[in-house]
């Protein structure tokens, strides 16, 4: 029987779980694990979902149940949470830093890219507001003239 | 109305609209007439549908007699279907979903505002919830029905068209009834919604040169489960699964 593991613990583990569908980025750099709390013998995982259509959700709540089980916790509860609604300023800072590294062009309040996460130009444009996930938008840089995702701000 | 039966009530008026217009805008995956398009019609199917749940999943709460969201939306037969008649519309060609997607969305992203204020936590929430997809959804169509409205002699044509053609299944969306007046405070009152939406149209319309007919008549029924033939079609297709093999699991 090892030892109960604390809440930090318990985020740094969750820290390793990747998302399903952009696995270079953990679900807490994503922001949406919005609470860890130990409940008795158990611990309670609050997720909010990133759209509510979106077929990563039902993945990363069972992702996350197996990398805690694996870790030795048991009695995990996931709990929904719709409220407040998830927004792209939840991305952690190096959340942020991987997506561009990764060749996803993070968000920006001003509603595009800040540049081409290829080339670095910042000679881009619009294809579609809607891309290959939910979360994300087509875009195209004029400069190497490579299409690319950039992450929705929402 | 009891409070509750009302609130039942409108949740399926939300959910079944969801729904309704996720199957239809889903009809065009694989099929879309250029390939940005294709996917961003399957995204806005893939949020109306992820809204469905949520919606019906309350309704089936708020019910409280043991179904769940997938039992309201595969084992419920048209006339016990409470969405709007515009979204039960078929796809026709592109001008015609687009059009029907700019009617829809401008109401939606309304109605979704009045419900965000909602004093149901649960309702506010999905509310809220929504309000950020669709505001995507409602940016795209306007553009869309601007573009091709001002585009070339075919495609305005085929806009307005379609916009004929729709108009008098927009009507409903601003008319109320019992459920709506027993549920002051949690949902708004749907007349109120009108003045925004008409502004919505109207900016678009002008710079897409189209014009609103000018007979208002509209036809009434979709909220309270009388139907055109076009549902039954359609949930033959969505539930057909459920229908042969009861119970089947993913």
């Amino acid at each position: 029987m090892c030892e109960k593991p604390d809440v930090a613990q318990i985020w740094e583990w969750l820290g390793d779980v990747p998302d399903p569908e952009i696995p270079v980025i953990s679900v807490t750099d994503l922001g949406i694990v919005r609470d860890v709390v130990q409940d008795g013998d158990g611990v309670i995982v609050t997720v909010t979902p990133t759209y509510s259509g979106c077929p990563a959700t039902a993945v990363i709540s069972l992702d996350i149940q197996t990398a805690l089980r694996a870790k030795g916790v048991e009695n995990i509860t996931i709990k929904m949470q719709l409220a407040p609604p998830w927004t792209t300023d939840w991305l952690t800072r190096s959340g942020r830093q991987k997506l561009q590294n990764y060749g996803i062009a993070p968000p920006s309040a001003a509603g595009g890219p800040q540049c081409c996460p290829q080339c670095g130009s910042q000679q881009t444009e619009k294809i579609s507001q809607f891309g290959s996930t939910p979360c994300k938008a087509a875009w195209r840089c004029k400069s190497c003239l490579e299409p690319f995702d950039y992450f929705k701000c929402i | 109305m009891d409070q509750n039966d009302a609130l039942f009530r409108f949740l399926l008026r939300m959910g079944d609209s969801t729904l309704i217009l996720g199957h239809r805008v889903s009809e065009w995956c694989g099929r879309g007439p250029m390939l940005e398009e294709d996917i961003a019609m399957a995204n806005i199917a893939l949020d109306l549908i992820g809204q469905t749940q949520l919606w019906l999943g309350l309704a089936a709460e708020v019910e409280n007699k043991g179904r769940s969201a997938d039992d309201l939306a595969y084992l419920r037969d048209a006339f016990d279907f409470h969405n709007l008649l515009l979204v039960e519309r078929p796809n026709q060609d592109f001008a015609h979903t687009l059009m029907r997607q700019f009617l829809f969305d401008a109401w939606h992203k309304g109605m979704l505002i009045g419900l965000a204020d909602s004093s149901d936590v649960r309702v506010s929430a999905i509310a809220q919830k929504s309000l950020k997809e669709v505001s995507y959804h409602l940016d795209r169509s306007r553009d869309l029905v601007i573009r091709l409205g001002d585009g070339t002699a075919e495609s305005h044509k085929r806009m307005q068209d379609a916009l004929d053609i729709l108009w008098p299944y927009t009507g409903e969306m601003f008319v109320g009834d019992g459920v709506e007046a027993s549920l002051s405070g949690i949902v708004p009152d749907p007349a109120t919604l009108r003045f925004e939406w008409d502004q919505t149209l109207r900016a678009a319309f002008e710079q897409g040169n189209l014009v609103i007919p000018e007979d208002d008549f509209a036809h009434l029924g979709g909220k309270s489960g009388r139907h055109s033939e076009h549902l039954g079609f359609l949930l033959a297709e969505m539930q057909f699964l459920q229908r042969a093999y009861p119970g089947a699991r993913w």
